[in-house]
């Protein structure tokens, strides 16, 4: 493709105050104002929002599927890092 | 649906048939047998990504298109309230274009090739946005009927195997609703009016029944000797891209349609349509593939006239697109300097 494409920018939508933004999709555009406003457009025709992040795709790094065993599994292991781990008597209270 | 999967003509090996004996296509398969969702970065076979590409990027390509038999009313909208309305639901269908492109894109597709494979005609659209919408029944018809029968096949669709695609539809499926209330409470209005309203109706819903049920595309088994047997369905269905099949769709939108038509006074264009109280299902007639098979290969009533609107407007806007890089790339040295 000779012609230049716009960037590509992941959006983000807090849904409403008190939430995390939580990803919903992408837009394209020439920058991030217009990135903004076209994620309005797509992503908010409903009140699914009260605040929007843009964010460049390509300045995104994310974890390797591959590596999720050597990243996550050795927490697995780590029951102690849980409170059921911990036998309490039942006559103890509020703990 | 919008994703009758039928651009895949016989013999075409782009879509290669997955030999999965392989580690990693047999563990592959045994997430997707246990349910587990795949995302973007995962490893997937060559052809489901391709599967996947064609049909998001097919489905999407129809969003887009489907905007114009419906834009071809705004103007002329009876009330400002239903002006209102039909303006909301074409901005949904360009706005589910978008969803559905973001999705593709997460596959290693630009959108532009996307885009480049609409306009040069490459990509099929669904064969629904061929007819033409020559009343404003036409309008309610279309909302109630071809929104119906999205929906019928996009619940399904909200459960398929990749996690971005699901998440596009559960999105889409949200806002359909609306889509086909809206159409179903305009055929409403036009039951309650004069003779000549209700006559509108009528003819409206004598020319979009047949094309809607060919929207669930081909037979799944009789497909065969009918020469348009969905070619890749068996596939789809492993993968759970697919996860109901056209023929049980097909009687379900039937099923839930005919009383929907019946309330409003309308007379199903089928001479075979009959409840069988056997099956607890209606009965209904052939379908004429051929009238289908001449859609999809470019002979509907508004094919060429669809890809030319589609080509003046992204040739329109080309200078738009150009001048707000051009505007980004100074802002973004001034910025530097």
């Amino acid at each position: 493709m000779s012609r230049k494409e716009w960037p590509l920018y992941e959006v983000f939508i807090r849904s409403r105050n008190g939430l995390n933004h939580i990803h919903v999709g992408s837009v394209h555009a020439p920058d991030p104002k217009m990135a903004l406003e076209n994620a309005r457009d797509a992503y908010t025709r409903r009140g699914e929002g009260v605040s929007i992040w843009v964010v460049a795709s390509n300045a995104i790094t994310a974890s390797d599927p591959g590596e999720k065993e050597s990243l996550f599994e050795p927490l697995a292991e780590k029951v102690y890092r849980h409170p059921t781990f911990y036998d309490i008597p039942d006559e103890v209270k509020n703990i | 649906m919008y994703t009758q999967g039928l651009d895949i003509p016989k013999g075409d090996k782009s879509i290669p048939v997955e030999k999965a004996d392989s580690a990693e296509a047999l563990r592959f398969q045994a997430r997707i047998d246990a349910d587990e969702k795949i995302e973007p970065k995962d490893w997937m076979p060559e052809g489901y990504r391709k599967t996947l590409i064609r049909q998001i990027s097919q489905h999407a390509h129809s969003e887009v298109i489907g905007m114009q038999p419906e834009g071809n009313w705004i103007t002329r909208a009876p009330t400002l309230r239903r002006k209102a309305i039909l303006m909301a639901k074409v901005q949904d269908e360009g706005g589910h274009g978008l969803y559905l492109y973001s999705a593709a894109e997460t596959l290693g597709v630009s959108r532009d090739e996307l885009v480049e494979q609409l306009l040069d005609g490459s990509a099929k659209y669904s064969s629904i946005f061929n007819y033409p919408t020559l009343t404003w029944a036409d309008i309610g018809a279309i909302g109630w009927l071809v929104d119906g029968a999205a929906i019928m096949n996009q619940i399904p669709l909200c459960r398929c195997s990749y996690g971005p695609y699901a998440r596009a539809m559960i999105r889409i499926c949200k806002e359909e609703s609306f889509h086909q209330r809206q159409g179903y409470e305009l055929m409403l209005a036009l039951s309650r009016g004069s003779a000549e309203q209700k006559a509108m109706m009528q003819d409206a819903f004598d020319r979009w029944w047949w094309p809607a049920l060919m929207m669930f595309g081909p037979h799944d088994t009789k497909g065969d000797a009918e020469g348009i047997k969905s070619q890749h369905s068996e596939q789809s269905m492993k993968w759970r891209i697919k996860r109901v099949s056209n023929d049980e769709l097909r009687q379900k939108f039937v099923d839930v349609t005919v009383p929907q038509a019946e309330y409003l006074g309308l007379k199903v264009p089928d001479p075979h349509l009959k409840w069988n109280a056997e099956t607890g299902h209606y009965d209904f007639g052939p379908i004429d593939w051929n009238e289908f098979k001449n859609v999809l290969i470019g002979n509907g009533p508004c094919n060429k006239k669809r890809l030319k609107m589609r080509r003046e407007a992204h040739e329109r806007g080309a200078w738009v697109r150009e001048a707000a890089m051009a505007y980004a790339a100074k802002k973004a040295k001034r910025n530097a300097a």
